[in-house]
């Protein structure tokens, strides 16, 4: 038998029970919609909390005091911790790979300018935070290189603080008070909306050392060290620690590289979209048994026509190939409906729910299509065998 | 053409041995227009089977041919049936969803031949048959004699060796039954070579050549 031939042979076949193959069809068309679908919002999810992770770079490493264990530590402990100063974040500068380095403490704070006054995220940072952090400037500059330890009172204003306090108003070179202490204003940062819940336009920036003194604390919160893209992170993450070690003593800091975070996230949106492409799979199979019992039905029904095929010369082979091939057009006339419909249905989400990340990865789809190619053949087998071997002489009397 | 020598077929119904066939000789040469008659169960059905090659021998030899086809492969029986035996069945055996025409190309679709040389034979099967109106209608939009002559021009699809037919007339009034009959006898004419099975001893009367048969064996063969 020729392929066109075959392939028209099948169809023809599918095309004279029209409901019943749609709705088988359609089986394993609800199945591959489902894998899509919930593979396009995990991987969606999965995108958009990288992307949350990466607008900062992913060339950074955080440090932080005192050191991660897996057991807590006993009452009554003695606290051996150091806390991490302005001067160990400018050490780091000197260790390999190490372009920028910068000190930050967090708090809160209320700013106050000619009556208004809100409270707001108050950082204390070194003047390389915005480079570090790829924020951009909107107008003025971030806060001047000035010795870290004794800089001037300077402050940069998050553009919702900004328009809060100042309104159309230009408030470079105005002077506000933030946490009680009087600061002069020499930048506003662009925009940068919410990270995870915080929002970053809702804070302002001042020298960190007086910060440090604003909350009366000893120790910075965390030093953001940014390293050469290219570098190997295991020699600069060794590095950091050997100087951080020199000037402590002890390893009482955390290391933690951006990108060994974004490869856990990355594992376990990973394992979440495979977990939901799994539960589709589910439905794909259920699919598959449609498929099975529809063929099932089929060659009951047509044992007759397959007595006439074997009587003008088909062999057992051909039998069962002609129904293998309906088993899988159906399957793939399903998967691709379920293409189209998982597809559509993460469109229509997008547009219905715009904060709801989707994105479809083709890579998921081609093998939800092979998956249901592989469904609707291991479906196909057992009936196709049974009119494989049927015997021609009694499957042509079956009428 | 055909030849069996010694052909015996056993059935074996609740426990018991039925000898449908016992030891049937018999030799059908090219261009011979053959019935078999005989009452239900005389084994006449089983012997068209045999020479059809849908169902195999306890013992004995058949050529077909010249060739010994008695111990043939499933696989290879099937293309056997294909090259060489037309089947005309009481029930017309139509696939109901194919129209007439496709209905006719199955044999030659199954056999992998050539789309422009199937559009050949088909043009000159229909004229033959006289079904260029009804082409391309399906079975159910057909009358009985129309079936049969769409059955028929199937089995001479493949320019077959011999055609069987068994009861081709069964399920047909009189006067379409007799006109179907002329249609397998122009098939004679022209050279072909056809086998009947039926009860009607009128339809019997218009053969060459005509077996009795009776409890599986072939008790008369006259000719003329």
């Amino acid at each position: 038998m020729r392929y066109a031939d075959f392939v028209s042979f099948t169809y023809a076949s599918l095309r004279a029970q029209r409901l019943r193959t749609a709705l088988t069809a359609l089986g394993i068309a609800v199945g591959i919609a489902a894998v899509i679908l919930l593979t396009s919002i995990g991987e969606g999810l999965h995108r958009f909390v990288i992307a949350e992770f990466t607008q900062f770079g992913t060339n950074i490493i955080s440090v932080t005091p005192g050191r991660v264990q897996t057991h807590g530590a006993s009452l009554g402990a003695v606290n051996t911790v150091r806390p991490l100063s302005i001067d160990d974040a400018l050490a780091l500068r000197r260790a390999p790979y190490v372009q920028l380095s910068d000190p930050v403490v967090q708090g809160n704070a209320e700013v106050v300018h000619s009556g208004k006054s809100r409270r707001v995220t108050l950082y204390g940072v070194g003047p390389d935070f915005a480079r570090a952090l790829k924020m951009r400037v909107a107008s003025g500059e971030f806060l001047p290189p000035d010795d870290p330890r004794s800089a001037r009172a300077f402050v940069v204003l998050g553009s919702k603080v900004a328009r809060e306090l100042f309104g159309g108003d230009n408030p470079l070179g105005s002077r506000i008070r933030a946490g009680g202490e009087r600061y002069r204003v020499v930048g506003v940062m662009q925009a940068k909306g919410q990270v995870l819940g915080f929002d970053l336009d809702d804070t302002v920036y001042i020298p960190v050392g007086r910060a440090l003194e604003m909350f009366n604390r000893e120790s910075l919160q965390e030093i953001h060290v940014v390293y050469e893209p290219t570098a190997p992170l295991a020699e600069v993450e060794a590095g950091i620690k050997r100087v951080l070690i020199a000037r402590h003593g002890a390893e009482d800091f955390t290391v933690t590289p951006q990108q060994k975070m974004l490869d856990v996230f990355g594992t376990v949106l990973d394992a979440i979209t495979f977990a939901v492409a799994a539960i589709g799979g589910i439905s794909l199979v259920v699919g598959g048994v449609g498929i099975l019992t529809i063929l099932t039905i089929g060659v009951a029904e047509r044992t007759s026509e397959i007595g006439l095929l074997r009587a003008v010369g088909s062999t057992r082979r051909g039998i069962l190939l002609l129904f293998l091939g309906e088993a899988a057009l159906l399957a793939v006339l399903g998967g691709t409906a379920g293409l189209l419909l998982g597809w559509g249905a993460a469109l229509a989400l997008h547009l219905v729910l715009p904060a709801l990340p989707v994105h479809t990865p083709w890579s998921y789809a081609v093998l939800a299509e092979l998956v249901a190619l592989a469904v609707g053949l291991a479906a196909g087998v057992l009936p196709a065998r049974r009119a494989a071997l049927l015997d021609p002489l009694e499957a042509l009397r079956s009428e | 053409m055909i030849r069996l020598t010694g052909i015996a077929r056993t059935f074996l119904v609740g426990g018991e041995e039925v000898h449908a066939l016992c030891a049937v000789n018999l030799a059908i040469t090219r261009g011979e227009y053959l019935s078999i008659m005989g009452p239900s169960g005389s084994g006449k059905s089983t012997l068209l089977n045999i020479i059809g090659l849908l169902d195999r021998p306890n013992a004995g030899t058949y050529e077909l041919d010249q060739r010994d086809v008695t111990a043939l492969t499933d696989d290879e029986l099937a293309r056997v049936r294909r090259e060489k035996i037309g089947f005309v069945f009481q029930f017309f055996h139509l696939v109901p969803r194919l129209t007439a025409v496709q209905n006719i190309e199955l044999p030659m679709v199954l056999a992998g031949i050539d789309p422009a040389e199937r559009r050949q034979r088909l043009a000159r099967l229909l004229g033959e048959y006289s079904l260029e109106e009804r082409a391309n209608h399906r079975p159910d939009q057909l009358s009985g004699g129309q079936c049969q002559r769409v059955a028929i021009a199937r089995a001479m699809a493949m320019g077959p060796t011999v055609i069987l037919a068994d009861e081709p007339t069964g399920n047909l009034d009189r006067h379409t039954g007799q006109e179907v009959l002329s249609v397998l006898e122009r098939v004679h004419h022209n050279g072909g070579t056809v086998v009947i099975v039926t009860h009607d001893p009128e339809i019997g009367a218009r053969s060459h050549r005509r077996l009795r048969m009776l409890d599986g064996a072939i008790v008369s063969d006259e000719k003329g």
